[in-house]
């Protein structure tokens, strides 16, 4: 905690209040400024159904959406986060009807020990909205266009930011592939 | 992480006016880097300026043809902006080839342009590193160098700078907007960040009272055809051994303009302003860009892992010149 | 014994995972995520230096910070007793990572030794606090360097249950005679397991401090619950270990690692449960990968292509510590058939993190080396790489001198040429290109051999008609309590959906270390056993019960189905477990039963195989390669679930692809630290550098095992390297020899 002097009341140090929206719910809390949305989810919410890998941005296990944007829970500290919509893995299905995705991650084993999988899930469902605005990506041949091919390099670029160590990335893509295609298609 | 102090800027005045007020304090933006170095014990202020709420996430376009990229405009809005796309791919395509589709959407532009270098020993507490700890010394010099600097580098520090972002503001002749106590003022891209010299330790020319506002990109009709190159150990998701960020005009078989920046071999974004020499007005073929990359590499020093990476930017030079070359202003 | 009839039931479908749902909406519980009141946090304080002493351990600022409760170090730390570590030679196989007793020495053995564990109320107080232990050393001098090392290397007893040293004729005499040879040094760099899943541990003591609970991310459940118990001297079964979903290993959870105990210890002493997760720094640190080796491969071959000698040796790195040999000869003692074979492994120990088994441990650098050589002898004689395996295809295990249970190697290379289109690769190096990339094709046999260990299970027949198998086994993607259900399912006849399969909890039945690509077989044959008595216990009821239309039968007169008992003569005599256990009025049946690998293992060489094809694209102007396709056959016997086991292959071809192009931990020989800690500057594959890779299996069963099957959780990663760097040579010329293949090998 710091020592120094607060230096004035725009400062909250040590403890501050923290409003967050998490799957529709609102959570009040009491966290120090340092807590990251990830811990803040973890520790603080009890939802643990979103992952630490790295805690070093560098493996995607964390990712959650913030206003339907994927993001590395991880690198974000919670007090930034208020007043956004935050979507984590328990809040994809809609109550005992699995998203299309996450039926297509079990049909075609798109994990192996889970742990990875939230993250995937979650950044899948935001990488097909990225797709749809027609946003480009690193292997994107025709930057300016955006009418983009969902091919499998599109989807294993774009999927990219989430490591899977056991390696059920060709399960992934199929899972992706299985939900998405026919949207993709049209 | 040690904690902080925590204050949510409404306007960059305000921002200004906390930072000047307070000990050991910085502004916070996605945290895609601060936070990183925080946890890892690197950066310990003891108050943190939130700066996400200022109203600068917006991309214009200026009279004359420039483009104003507002500083907390997310990487990925950037990249997907149709302007850039279409008026400097390179640059789409240098924030696309970075860090990861999360990242991209937490990363600002303003924060890209004040990241660290991703040196081991810098992240190491334990060891020594002059950007860390003035003086301690640099364990890099005779450590795993492999990703280290080839050009611009000192005896107190060989580490590069990150960014793809920055190589093709670099290239593209950007200009950075700043805010200071009073004071506004430009710094073109290329004065932006430092060579390490003997004060490895400050990264940039910005100074500690100083909010970027935004990034301006001058018109620059050429750079519709430009591209981006990034040398990597992985197909994605890995930061450059070299990249290259580079503009061409091919008229009638000569090089009427020609930008050309590299990554990952220096502390800065560097500026090939010794090849673009030799491009200039030259045929453009082959071996012309063969000279301008051994020209700009003639300064270049390898260590014990990094030797490998002058030659490696010489092709990537050429094999990106070819590429604009034979597209032509096709793109 | 005679081949069991697969009857057709539930194995060799593709059911999906049981644990599906669970993974896929966040429910399923990890070890740091059990819900246990009043935890405290747990972060540990690393050595910075390799080897020393302890002088001085100034702990007041970390104790004064707010939320600390407790910094444990030498000075204060309960005492923990020495326990056997993994692999040593004690009659049990122990679950220690090694010898050092964490905190209650002030000696330090290698650079990142946990030195001290802060607790505090929160997790970033414990984090930060840990931060501000400042430790003072007395160094000494540390052996870091495996080449400066190399006089004083010592040959092992053994490496795992084989000679260290094996020499049939005289391989070096033929070398230097022979008309064709290759004569080779290939290293591999240290590998990290870097399971996503950071290790975690959480203990909860109970008030008399008699029993304890502990969730552990782990690979052997009752190993931990042993260790633990002799370290804090409890009784056995008053130590429980919960382990349900493990968030990867790859041997990398499989031994305890200095945090478990410390938690344990932390816990005690703060007299709360207390909660300690590795950082990704701290799995780097503090939890041993695989050891870096340097190995020679000389093959001398004759006019036709017969190996007259096969010279595999070379030298891996350990420390006093610990006991493991990383295997990387056994390849070459099942392989190949030569005229005169000279295998040799030597260790130098040094100050280091111990090193431990990582996915097919010594299989997976050892085909590297040996299969490369293959390659090259193939190249140098002109002959294509699979008719010169086939033409050294031993017909029994070359140092053995015994038969194969099964071998079907030449087949599968055969189905896997067709598949894959192999005679469309032109032979000449860098004669394939699309545009500036170089295309290059490979080949590479897997291998890995089959493992049954002792395990025991026990089962339940409920009167619904559903049954339960429990066993301490583990479940860490691998498919196993998918399997397991499976197995269960065929041996009582009832529906996959009738049965579930637990695990995890050192409460249930004994298994071994989830390791060896056991587990399938070792529970398998354990849950059979089990169910066999569940049923003669069924069969028992009614056999003599003037009710059953089954009075009166033997037990090998019927046979169980749809849920219930039936005359093998008369399909139409029988009834349900549900009828019956009415009757008795019995909620359930129990049975329990244990397995061992049977005395044919001694009979038998027993091994899996694959085939391995893959094409790279190389970009000539800047080296960088990429695994375009790649193609498995595989040879593991009976496949129970083609689903779950196409994903282990996958997933080792996955871990190969990042052994062969990206991965490698530096360690910075001057400190003995490992420099890249972190999972942005430790290379693992990412999806786009996995290409779609293809599986095919040839599910051909093995009659000496449980269920004809193997496992096939190590197999994948075998082979894959060489497979990588074959294709490298066949695309570029240029053949690498030191892993992993990254690009400036290649300008």
């Amino acid at each position: 905690m710091s020592e120094t002097n607060s230096g004035g009341r725009e400062f909250a140090d040590r403890t501050v209040p923290v409003i967050l929206q998490i799957n529709g719910i609102k959570h009040e809390l009491q966290l120090e400024p340092r807590v990251s949305l990830l811990d803040a989810l973890r520790e603080y919410v009890g939802l643990t159904g979103t992952k630490k890998g790295c805690n070093q941005g560098a493996c995607g296990a964390c990712t959650v959406l913030v206003d339907n944007e994927r993001i590395n829970s991880c690198f974000a500290l919670a007090v930034q986060y208020q007043d956004r919509e935050i979507t984590t893995i328990e809040g994809v299905a809609h109550s005992d009807q699995l998203h299309a995705l996450q039926a297509a991650f079990i049909e075609c084993d798109g994990f192996q020990c889970g742990y990875c999988t939230p993250g995937q899930i979650c950044s899948a469902i935001a990488m097909f909205e990225e797709f749809k605005q027609g946003a480009p990506s690193a292997v994107t041949e025709h930057l300016a266009e955006t009418e983009i091919e969902f091919s499998e390099a599109e989807i294993k670029e774009r999927m990219s930011g989430n490591l899977c160590r056991c390696g059920a990335y060709v399960g992934i893509v199929e899972a992706i592939r299985e939900a998405f295609d026919k949207e993709a298609a049209r | 992480m040690k904690n902080f102090a925590y204050a949510r800027a409404q306007d960059a005045d305000t921002a200004v006016q906390l930072i000047t007020q307070n000990q050991n304090a910085k502004f916070l933006s996605g945290g895609t880097n601060l936070v990183d170095l925080m946890r890892e014990n690197i950066e310990q202020p003891d108050h943190l300026i939130d700066v996400t709420g200022l109203p600068l996430a917006q991309v214009e376009e200026l009279p004359g043809g420039g483009v104003s990229i507002g500083a907390l405009v997310r990487n990925s809005h950037l990249a997907a902006n149709q302007i850039i796309r279409e008026r400097y791919p390179v640059l789409s395509q240098a924030i696309l080839m970075g860090a990861s589709a999360q990242i991209r959407n937490m990363a600002t532009t303003g924060g890209n342009l004040m990241q660290r270098t991703r040196c081991y020993y810098f992240y190491d507490t334990d060891a020594r590193c002059n950007k860390r700890e003035p003086g301690t010394g640099c364990d890099a010099l005779e450590g795993f160098n492999r990703i280290h600097a080839i050009l611009g580098a000192s005896d107190d520090c060989i580490a590069t700078h990150p960014s793809d972002m920055c190589v093709a503001l670099a290239a593209l002749d950007a200009t950075v907007h700043v805010t200071g106590t009073g004071v506004e003022r430009t710094i073109p891209i290329v004065e932006f960040h430092r060579l390490p010299e003997d004060t490895p330790q400050i990264d940039t020319n910005l100074q500690p009272d100083e909010l970027i506002t935004s990034v301006e990109l001058p018109a620059l009709p050429f750079a519709r055809n430009s591209m981006y190159r990034k040398v990597r150990d992985r197909a994605s998701y890995a930061f450059a051994l070299v990249s290259v960020a580079a503009a061409l005009e091919v008229e009638d078989g000569t090089i009427k303009n020609v930008r050309l920046a590299l990554g990952g071999v220096a502390h800065k974004p560097w500026r090939a302003t010794e090849a673009e020499k030799v491009l200039t007005g030259a045929k453009a073929d082959e071996e012309i860009f063969k000279r301008a990359a051994a020209e700009e590499l003639k300064a270049a020093r390898g260590y014990k892992h990094n030797s490998f990476k002058i030659e490696l930017a010489e092709r990537t030079i050429v094999s990106v010149l070819k590429t604009l070359a034979s597209e032509g202003g096709a793109r | 014994m005679s081949a069991r009839i697969v009857k057709p039931g539930a194995i060799g479908q593709p059911f999906s995972r049981v644990d599906g749902r669970l993974k896929v909406t966040g429910k399923a519980t990890f070890a740091a995520e059990y819900k246990v009141e009043n935890v405290a946090h747990g972060a540990l304080v690393f050595s910075q230096i390799a080897r020393g002493k302890i002088k001085n351990i100034e702990t007041s600022a970390a104790r004064n910070a707010p939320g600390v409760i407790l910094v444990l170090t030498h000075e204060n730390a309960p005492e923990m007793k020495k326990t056997p570590v993994f692999g040593s030679d004690s009659e049990e196989m122990g679950a220690a990572s090694s010898s050092i007793l964490y905190l209650n020495t002030d000696e330090v053995y290698f650079n990142g030794q946990p030195v001290a564990v802060v607790v505090a109320e929160t997790l970033e107080q414990a984090e930060h606090a840990a931060t501000l232990v400042a430790v003072e050393y007395e160094e000494k001098q540390a052996k870091l360097i495996l080449q400066a090392e190399k006089p004083d290397a010592v040959l092992p007893e053994h490496i795992p249950g084989e000679p260290s040293d094996l020499k049939q004729g005289d391989a070096e005499g033929a070398l230097a005679e022979a008309l064709y040879k290759v004569d080779n040094i290939y290293t591999t760099p240290p590998f990290n397991h870097n399971a996503i899943e950071l290790h975690a541990t959480l203990a909860e003591w109970s008030e008399d401090e008699k029993s304890l609970t502990v969730y552990d991310s782990t690979q052997y459940v009752i190993g931990v619950q042993e260790m633990l118990a002799k370290k804090f001297s409890l009784r056995k079964e008053n130590v429980r270990v919960i382990g349900s979903f493990v968030g990867g290993g790859f041997g990398g959870k499989g031994n305890a690692w200095a945090h478990v105990s410390l938690t344990v210890a932390a816990a005690k002493v703060v007299k709360r449960p207390v909660k300690l997760v590795l950082s990704r720094e701290g799995v780097h640190l503090s939890v041993g990968g695989r050891t870096p080796t340097e190995q020679r491969v000389a093959l001398a071959a004759n006019d036709v292509g017969k190996l007259t000698a096969l010279i595999h040796t070379g030298f891996t790195q350990t420390t006093e510590h610990n006991n493991f040999a990383e295997q990387f000869t056994f390849p070459a003692r099942h392989l190949y058939k030569s005229e005169n074979i000279w295998l040799r492994q030597e260790m130098v120990h040094l100050d280091i993190v111990p090193n431990t088994f990582m996915r097919a441990p010594g299989e997976s650098p050892g085909t590297f080396a040996l299969e490369s050589a293959i390659d090259e002898l193939a190249h140098e004689m002109g002959i294509d790489p699979i008719e010169l395996r086939a033409r050294n295809e031993p017909d029994r295990d070359p140092v053995k001198d015994l038969p194969f249970s099964m071998r079907n190697i030449k087949e599968a290379y055969r189905v896997g040429a067709e598949m894959f289109g192999w005679s469309k690769r032109h032979a000449a190096p860098r004669t394939m290109r699309d545009g500036r990339f170089l295309i290059g094709c490979g080949v590479a046999t897997a291998f890995y051999p089959a493992y049954q260990f002792p395990a025991a299970a026990r089962v339940e027949i409920h009167a619904d008609g559903t049954a339960i198998a429990q066993s301490a086994m583990h479940e860490m993607g691998m498919g196993s309590a998918t399997a397991q259900a499976q197995n269960l399912a065929d041996e009582l006849g009832l529906s996959f959906e009738q049965v579930r399969f637990e695990y995890g909890d050192s409460n249930f039945p004994y298994a071994p270390v989830a390791g060896g690509s056991n587990s399938t077989i070792s529970v398998g044959a354990a849950v059979k056993a089990a169910c066999d008595d569940a049923k003669k216990k069924i069969h028992g009821l009614v056999g003599e019960d003037d009710a059953s239309p089954l009075k009166g039968t033997r037990f090998d007169e019927v046979e169980f189905r749809e849920g219930g008992i039936y005359r093998r003569d008369d399909a139409t005599k029988g009834e349900t477990f549900h009828a019956i256990l009415r009757r008795f009025e019995e909620d359930k049946i129990e049975g329990e039963g244990e397995a061992a690998p049977g005395a044919e293992s001694e009979k038998y060489s027993m091994g899996s195989y694959g085939a391995l094809f893959c094409e790279v694209r190389v970009d000539e102007e800047t080296g960088e390669v990429r695994v375009s396709r790649f193609l498995g056959v595989y040879d593991c016997g009976k496949i129970i679930n083609p689903k779950t086991a196409s994903s282990q292959w996958r997933g080792g071809i996955t871990m190969g692809i990042g052994m062969a192009l990206t991965e490698e931990a530096l360690f910075d020989v001057r400190k003995g630290r490992i420099v890249n800690p972190s999972l942005a500057e430790y290379h693992l594959p990412v999806n786009l550098d996995v290409p779609n890779i293809e599986i095919h299996f040839l599910d051909i069963p093995d009659p000496l095992t449980p269920m004809g099957a193997h496992g096939v959780g190590e197999i994948g990663i075998t082979g894959v390297a060489a497979a990588v760097a074959n294709a490298v040579f066949n695309a570029t010329g240029k053949r690498i020899r030191d892993l992993p293949i990254t690009l400036d090998k290649l300008l």
